[in-house]
């Protein structure tokens, strides 16, 4: 078996060595390379497509006074923002739920929770909207009780984007809180603490790196929510059109280097926000450490 | 270790790479293939259509199939500044038909037109409002209403720009400015992509009103979408080129046009509530 060694490695390497093989296999095969490089190549042409094509005559740039996309990014932000924190606020409870205890009904729960994630956003938008139209199952109550229309609303934006993000949210979270020793919360227990000094000082500090990466997800894959939101939160610069929309209309309009700008912003802010996630992620594993 | 898989292993170790990469340079002109399929004896001809023009051309398509044997018509419905992008970023088809001239224009300075485009028929605009009028849209003039929802095409879907062509001559107008002393702008709620998305929103009551073609109201949505014409004094004529495509099969999309424009293509647009234009 260690007769001939894979072109790889060294000629003489693990040659009579009991240990070689192990040796060996602590490096890198080629077949590991090949294949990376070729993921990595699939990711960045694209990417870098959008800056070469953004950067030859400068319509990168020259978008980003456009109001159409400074609206866009605006509403990009506000929206992702607010169904983040409605995700993380409905979220972890439930997550904590999920995780810590067993009770009848729990693992239908915890299919029906994931839904959202492997369902098309088509879908998602339709049932939104035959739900919460104005002609829908709870839209007509909605509006002789409160008078609230939720259709072409910025609402309907962030009920769209957290409807397909937050599972990703609670999926993490809910990892997370399971890692969790039940010794720290027994001791924490008999200690006489409250639940909610229990859960700040010894849960929440061990699950930050859990619940960060869940909470970027989330943000991310609302930043990117297309489907449902154009089909229930309908498309208006300045109130439903965010970035995606942008990008598609401004496409299908022929206006490409509209278009360009505003993926070129999205690249940029998804890769800074990637980078400090795992700056932050780093700290707060070093922490519980 | 089974002994065959321990004598062929160092083998295997080695080209394994070279296996994988064979596989997938095989699988990958395959999967490029599958684009093309030739169809069909008379061979398939691709139309990229306005969206208003779905029902319509569909017909068109199918008794120009049945008048050339063998011969198969493909459509493409989009909202025409859609198609006219698709075709500039190298999408290929035989016949364009635009539903306005800006965007066949597009299309004909890419330098991807062969002759000249065609005016083949007309339309006029309408509003649509759901079965049982909840806003209550007798015409135009209330569309000023600032608690009504409108929906209209985006401004560069053809039917958008007409939409707004409309509503500002209605604006200019003492009509108009009586009826809505306190006027200041229409309550668009939404921008489609297409004018088909119009259709929907007011189907579904989203909208208390859009703006859309006379041709929309087919029969898939007869009974649950009333239209409302626009006077004369008001409207706008929209007119829809069509031209063949230089890199297509010209040969057949020009039989296709010249079908478009015979008296029997005439007939179905104008079954369709087109007013189709007579070749000179």
């Amino acid at each position: 078996m260690i007769d001939q060694p894979s072109p790889a490695t060294g000629a003489d390497s693990g040659r009579g060595y009991p240990s070689g093989g192990w040796r060996r296999l602590q490096r890198p095969g080629a077949l590991l390379w090949a294949s990376t490089i070729v993921l990595l190549g699939f990711i960045l042409v694209p990417l870098l497509a959008i800056f070469l094509r953004g950067f030859e005559d400068g319509q990168l740039v020259r978008p980003l006074g456009d109001p159409v996309v400074q609206e866009a990014l605006t509403l990009s932000l506000i929206t992702t923002a607010v169904s983040l924190v409605v995700s993380v606020l409905f979220g972890t409870p439930t997550a904590y739920l999920l995780a810590r205890h067993r009770f009848r009904g729990r693992s239908v729960i915890l299919t029906l929770i994931d839904l959202p994630m492997v369902l098309p956003p088509a879908v998602a938008g339709i049932a939104l909207l035959i739900a919460f139209g104005r002609r829908g199952v709870l839209g007509p109550t909605l509006s002789d009780l409160f008078g609230i229309e939720l259709p072409f609303t910025m609402a309907a934006v962030v009920m769209a984007q957290t409807f397909v993000a937050m599972p990703l949210y609670v999926r993490s979270a809910r990892a997370g809180f399971e890692t969790i020793d039940d010794e720290h919360l027994q001791i924490a227990a008999t200690m006489g603490l409250s639940r909610f000094t229990i859960f700040r000082v010894i849960t929440l500090p061990l699950t930050l790196p859990a619940l960060l990466s869940g909470a970027v997800l989330t943000w991310a894959r609302a930043l990117g929510e297309f489907g449902a939101t154009i089909m229930f939160a309908g498309n208006f610069i300045g109130r439903t059109q965010t970035m995606p929309l942008a990008i598609y209309q401004s496409l299908e309009g022929g206006d490409l280097s509209t278009a360009i700008a505003l993926s070129g912003i999205l690249i940029v802010v998804s890769f800074t926000v990637l980078v400090i996630f795992q700056v932050l992620t780093r700290s707060a594993s070093s922490m519980v450490r | 270790m089974p002994g065959i898989s321990k004598a062929f292993s160092p083998i295997l170790d080695r080209i394994r790479p070279g296996l994988l990469l064979a596989a997938f340079l095989l699988v990958l002109p395959a999967l490029v293939a599958c684009g093309d399929d030739d169809s069909g004896d008379g061979g398939t001809l691709t139309v990229f259509a306005a969206a208003s023009l779905t029902s319509s051309f569909n017909e068109l398509g199918e008794a120009f199939e049945d008048a050339n044997e063998g011969v198969t018509v493909e459509f493409n419905f989009a909202g025409s500044q859609a198609l006219a992008t698709q075709l500039a970023e190298g999408a290929s088809a035989d016949v364009f038909a635009s539903a306005n001239l800006t965007q066949m224009g597009r299309v004909v300075e890419a330098d991807l037109v062969d002759g000249e485009p065609v005016i083949f028929a007309q339309n006029r605009l309408a509003i649509l409002v759901p079965a049982g009028n909840p806003a209550n849209v007798q015409s135009i003039l209330d569309l000023g209403d600032p608690d009504l929802k409108l929906v209209l095409a985006a401004e560069d879907v053809p039917v958008g720009r007409y939409a707004r062509e409309v509503l500002a001559i209605a604006e200019q107008s003492a009509e108009f400015q009586n009826r809505n002393p306190e006027f200041t702008d229409f309550n668009v709620v939404s921008n489609e992509t297409n004018v088909l998305q119009v259709v929907t929103r007011v189907r579904l009551g989203e909208a208390d009103a859009g703006i859309v073609y006379e041709t929309d109201v087919t029969p898939d949505v007869v009974g649950e979408v009333t239209l409302i014409p626009i006077p004369p004094e008001f409207n706008v004529i929209a007119d829809y080129p069509i031209a063949a495509l230089s890199d297509g099969d010209t040969d057949l999309a020009l039989s296709f046009i010249e079908f478009v424009r015979s008296s029997e293509g005439r007939q179905i647009l104008a079954d369709w509530g087109f007013l189709p234009v007579e070749p000179e």
